[in-house]
């Protein structure tokens, strides 16, 4: 459905996307994973349209971004990073005013966005600058979602919504899914991962990985550890000094341990223990894609 | 088509929903006409003027209680030396002096001339212009009453036509009371429409750019000039109606003449309408927030106000400032109004406007659309 082939731009001295190629599947969740600053909303706007690419080629439901992109935009839903609609316009007129734009109606297209709509009807007559922030995303799904789009790019559409709307906002993609919708998302949160059916990591304009969520953990193959100590402060010292250490990262209130092959729990605690630490907790663990990606990053 | 159609009821809907901005887009070309034409008058009043009479006769006297019953003038009294006269000049609670020399009376009725001397304070300009020409004028009647009256006497009994002279009689065409209402409320009018052309216009489509929304129209079926054309229409019909506001006033409350023909009238006003979306379109094009617009739009708008001959006559500017006005729309324009509405004038007087404005029209929105069409 997507098809991305050796996609470059840079603005001046920056490359932002460089030399970038993967392909989407029809009716995929893709996963585009990346810090800030990656290159994710530039390929983005690549692909919408907003910007040309300086080589490379990219189709998107069989149109080129380039050659087709009129066509395209009849196709493609977009909601950008930032909330776009008007906000002294109501909530019921701004999507009806989307809906006219690509020449359809509410109506037309209800089924697509019921589910989401439902939870805005209430405020359907309330300016869209006056929604919290949760709202204003849903409203701005449904107007990417109004004229039934084949491919719906969303780019961070989780960024500064809190946990409980970022949960409901990944249901409600689980549930345009089985409407058949491709589905490219880019998140810079690692957790949000394992929603998407496949995953991208993308660093400082390149595509670092690109696999299934589980794939990409299995990809992890050092041995890894969770520990935690009294002096999580003092550990995370100790540890980066060990012989045995690769890298030690602060993962919420474990350290996450890389080691070199060979290191057993017994190893570590035998060092740790030497250096007066105590409570120690060592666990084997099996890698998430955060420390997939870390490690991958460290490569890069 | 259709979407440009909803476009402009979009823009209809969140200009309604703008109380403040659309009630100053109605209420301001009533107040600022009405404002301007009183407050930008040439008229010189109370102007200050002291006395310094070194003859202290009856003509002496007679030439002060000239300017002490005359509305312009403000009679600040009798000083008794010059000295004293020039410190108020220096205070400022004087703008003239008059000073009377000793045997005035004497010299007017032996050689049959004399001289007074007028000091005018220039520290504005035209005010000292004006404020010298009455008091000449008023000593020119003096003199007149002195000579008629003595015609009777004159030993060579010299033939009264002779003594008269010839008389210039001045007559004001188009503007007989030289009332500078009439003169400036036909330049107000179209001043108005560059401001809410222009700047309106500019600062409105860059605030789309700032919320975003501009690109996320981009990414919709909508064409570029579909959007441009959505965005400027209302504009124009709202300058519109501002127009027909504007002169409305200027009919009933300033009674200024309609000579010309209401219908050409209206045709150069959209024209220069578009014009000034047009402006606005181009300012927007290069600008990323409505900051920005703003500073451009207001250079912009100063130039062409202070230049346009609104307040000053653009024949009597220097050289280059007149080659600079030969690209100012609002010089064209004012022009037209003051023409067509106190003169009477037809399309065919005014071709040279006509066409230069529609050239001008023709440049900036293709500039503007060139310019949308690069970034885009």
């Amino acid at each position: 459905m997507i098809h991305i082939q050796n996609i470059a731009k840079a603005f001046g001295e920056i490359h932002a996307v460089q030399d970038v190629s993967f392909d989407v599947a029809r009716g995929e969740l893709f996963g585009l994973i990346g810090p800030d600053g990656a290159g994710k909303t530039t390929l983005f706007k690549i692909l919408v349209t907003l910007l040309l690419p300086d080589s490379g080629s990219a189709t998107v439901a069989g149109r080129d971004v380039v050659q087709d992109f009129r066509a395209l935009r009849q196709m493609v839903g977009y909601m950008p990073g930032r909330f776009s609609l008007y906000p002294d316009l109501s909530v019921e007129e701004n999507l009806a005013f989307f809906a006219t734009v690509f020449g359809t109606t509410i109506q037309e297209n209800y089924e697509l966005i019921r589910d989401i709509y439902v939870q805005l009807e209430p405020f359907k007559n309330r300016r869209a600058g006056a929604l919290s922030g949760g709202m204003k995303q849903k409203l701005a799904l449904c107007c990417a979602l109004i004229h039934k789009p084949d491919v719906l790019f969303l780019d961070e559409p989780t960024t500064g919504v809190d946990a409980v709307s970022r949960k409901e906002f990944w249901e409600m993609l689980q549930s345009l899914k089985k409407h058949g919708l491709t589905i490219l998302v880019s998140t810079p949160y690692m957790d949000e991962a394992g929603q998407c059916d496949r995953i991208a990591l993308m660093q400082n304009g390149q595509i670092l990985a690109i696999d299934t969520p589980t794939g990409v953990e299995n990809r992890f193959a050092k041995p890894l550890f969770a520990v935690r100590a009294t002096n999580i402060y003092r550990l995370i010292q100790d540890l980066r000094q060990a012989p045995f250490t690769i890298t030690c990262y602060a993962f919420g209130e474990f350290l996450h341990l890389t080691t070199q092959d060979g290191v057993s729990t017994g190893t570590i605690d035998t060092y740790l223990t030497e250096r007066h630490h105590k409570q120690l907790e060592i666990k084997p663990i099996r890698a998430g894609i955060e420390d997939s990606f870390m490690d991958l990053m460290q490569h890069a | 088509m259709n979407r440009i159609g909803f476009m402009i009821e979009k823009e209809f809907k969140q200009l309604f929903r703008n109380k403040v901005l659309w009630r100053m887009m109605l209420a301001a070309p009533v107040l600022q006409l009405i404002l301007l034409a009183n407050a930008a008058n040439f008229e010189v009043k109370n102007i200050n003027i002291v006395v310094v009479d070194q003859d202290h006769t009856t003509y002496a006297q007679r030439l002060t209680g000239k300017f002490r019953y005359i509305d312009n003038f403000n009679f600040r009294g009798y000083r008794p030396a010059t000295k004293l006269a020039y410190q108020e000049l220096l205070a400022g609670t004087a703008d003239v002096i008059l000073v009377i020399p000793p045997h005035f009376e004497r010299n007017l009725t032996t050689e049959n001339r004399a001289d007074v001397q007028l000091l005018v304070s220039a520290i504005d300009g035209t005010k000292a212009g004006i404020a010298s020409v009455y008091a000449q004028t008023i000593i020119r009647s003096f003199n007149a009453d002195i000579r008629t009256e003595t015609i009777g006497t004159t030993p060579d009994g010299v033939a009264p036509e002779r003594m008269a002279g010839l008389d210039v009689e001045n007559q004001y065409w188009y503007n007989p009371r030289l009332e500078y209402k009439t003169f400036m409320v036909p330049g107000i009018l179209f001043e108005l429409l560059l401001l809410i052309g222009s700047m309106i216009a500019a600062l409105n489509i860059v605030r789309e750019k700032e919320i975003g929304t501009q690109e996320q129209l981009n990414v919709t079926p909508i064409r570029k000039h579909e959007f441009i054309i959505g965005k400027l229409t209302p504009f124009v019909l709202i300058g519109l109606i501002q127009f027909t506001l504007g002169l409305l006033v200027g009919r009933f409350v300033f009674r200024i003449p309609i000579e010309g023909s209401l219908l050409l009238l209206y045709g150069f006003a959209f024209l220069f309408l578009l014009l000034c979306v047009g402006l606005g379109l181009l300012i927007s094009a290069v600008s990323n927030t409505q900051q920005q617009a703003m500073f451009v739009v207001f250079f912009c708008l100063v130039l062409f106000i202070l230049l346009s001959g609104l307040f000053s006559s653009t024949d009597d500017m220097p050289q280059w400032a007149q080659i600079i006005n030969t690209l100012n729309p609002l010089k064209y324009i004012i022009e037209v109004g003051r023409n067509v509405l106190l003169k009477g004038s037809t399309l065919r007087d005014m071709q040279t406007q006509f066409f230069t404005l529609l050239a001008m029209t023709i440049t900036l929105i293709g500039l503007a659309s060139w310019r949308y069409k690069k970034v885009g």
